[in-house]
């Protein structure tokens, strides 16, 4: 058994959501720059130059690289013989996003309630995951979403009959959809199986792997190519422009499911599509 | 690509009318702000027959809620959000002589019917990129509903603010138009 004091975890979460926003991954840089290559539109090579320089004068100059510095959803794996000490963990996750929120600059887009719709004023709640795993370490990471993208994503529960083509006809047709919204070229993240919520649980995990990484499982990464295709069939191309380059990747997640049902989940994600993650140690218990 | 457009705000008809769907322009001049919860009480405001936070006569909105400036900072990051979103409103600002518009993504056909029938453009300003485009902003100042925050509407002047004509006055529309010369589906 092992302990951690709630301090730590707020530091944590206060500068994951900072670095997330100021600096974008190096895996979707190396994405800008292979799209560079492949755009054949000389509008979409020129966004995709403008972005690639956003990114940079983010990192360099240390402020947020979209406005939309998101609502923060925040992925907790926390060990099974690791206890939280000083306070609670939720509150102590809230209080990081507070802060970070705060001292980061970055933008309070949080509603109170859904239908009043009253600023929060500090950008919390965040939407958090838990996980419980073996060990004794903490995982965090931070994934602030933008809803430019998080509004254009979907789901549908697809009729087993449908089979692979149906859902990824589901998937096609929900970026075809988007067209320039969600701010192209976009990462989809695609969750099928489970129960309803499972699915979209799946898809916003899509999100969090690195751009170039396949699924793992073949027979899956092969899907994930022949989406990724077909997506950028599409003619959406770099902000909606026109181009070859919709996606930079389409990641796809699996999951179990009943006999009776195969739903289909896509969560988009924008060229700034941030996470940012850390284990931290527990230390011996007093 | 197409030449550099310079055009400086007011946006009368006369200006509007010389842009083509896909001419890159730069925006110097005064612009507004606005974005959802602006976009309703402008409209509030109009139906209740109150006074708009300014006259809509040839003027910009650029649909944007920054980020707070740091020090030293005139705004925070500041890109566009996406339009769709604003298109109940925009047809009635429209009729009350906005003639501009920036932001990103798809309008509704309502939307480019009151741009067709009163003369307005739609222009496109890179999403995501809200470091980059906050360099070409020169002065912001709240000039009503500050308790929105980030959504409350700014006074802008901006110097060689960097836009794409999207859709035109005559409705010819650059996502349709860009889409068809790449689709392979």
């Amino acid at each position: 058994m092992k302990e951690i004091f709630v301090e730590e975890i707020i530091s944590a979460v206060e500068n994951l959501c900072i670095e997330a926003n100021y600096n974008l991954g190096s895996d979707i840089m190396t994405g800008f720059n292979q799209a560079l290559k492949d755009e054949r539109s000389p509008l979409g090579r020129e966004v995709l130059e403008r972005l690639i320089e956003n990114a940079e004068i983010a990192k360099a100059e240390r402020v947020p690289m979209c406005q939309d510095t998101g609502m923060a959803v925040i992925f907790v794996s926390i060990g099974q013989d690791l206890h939280v000490v000083g306070g609670g963990l939720t509150e102590a996750i809230n209080e990081g996003v507070r802060r970070g929120y705060d001292k980061g600059y970055l933008r309070k887009s949080v509603v109170k309630d859904p239908f009043e719709r009253v600023n929060t004023g500090d950008n919390t709640p965040a939407v958090i995951h838990y996980d419980i795993v073996p060990g004794d370490e903490l995982h965090l990471i931070a994934a602030p979403k933008g809803f430019g993208s998080e509004n254009m994503g979907g789901l549908k529960m697809c009729k087993p009959s449908e089979g692979l083509e149906g859902a990824m006809q589901f998937v096609v047709d929900t970026v075809d959809r988007a067209g320039g919204n969600p701010c192209p070229p976009i990462i989809v993240g695609v969750g099928v199986g489970g129960t309803m919520e499972k699915a979209t649980f799946l898809a916003k995990k899509g999100l969090l792997r690195e751009v170039g990484k396949h699924n793992p499982e073949e027979r899956l990464a092969d899907i994930e190519k022949e989406l990724l295709n077909r997506v950028n069939r599409l003619g959406i191309g770099p902000q909606g422009f026109g181009g070859v380059t919709t996606a930079l990747a389409v990641n796809l997640e699996v999951y179990p499911t009943h006999i009776a049902g195969m739903p289909v989940a896509v969560n988009i994600g924008c060229h700034a599509t941030r996470h940012k993650e850390i284990t931290l140690q527990g230390r011996a218990c007093q | 690509m197409s030449e550099i457009i310079r055009i400086e705000t007011p946006l009368t008809q006369e200006k509007l009318k010389s842009l083509k769907v896909g001419d890159n322009v730069l925006i110097s001049g005064a612009i507004y702000t606005g974005r959802d919860a602006a976009h309703k009480k402008m409209v509030e405001a109009l139906e209740g027959g109150e006074d708009l936070p300014f006259a809509m006569k040839d003027q910009i909105i650029y649909f944007v809620g920054p980020t707070p400036a740091k020090e030293g900072q005139v705004i925070g990051s500041a890109g566009p959000t996406t339009s769709g979103r604003m298109d109940a409103y925009s047809p009635k600002l429209i009729a009350r002589g906005l003639t501009g518009m920036i932001g990103k993504g798809l309008r509704s056909p309502d939307v480019i019917e009151a741009m067709k029938k009163h003369g307005a453009v739609y222009f496109g300003a890179i999403g995501g990129a809200g470091a980059l485009i906050a360099k070409r902003i020169v002065s912001a100042e709240v000039i009503a509903y500050p308790e929105l925050g980030p959504e409350a509407v700014r006074r802008l002047v901006v110097e060689d603010f960097p836009v794409m004509v999207i859709i035109d006055h005559e409705g010819n529309n650059l996502y349709e138009i860009g889409k068809a010369q790449y689709r392979r589906a």
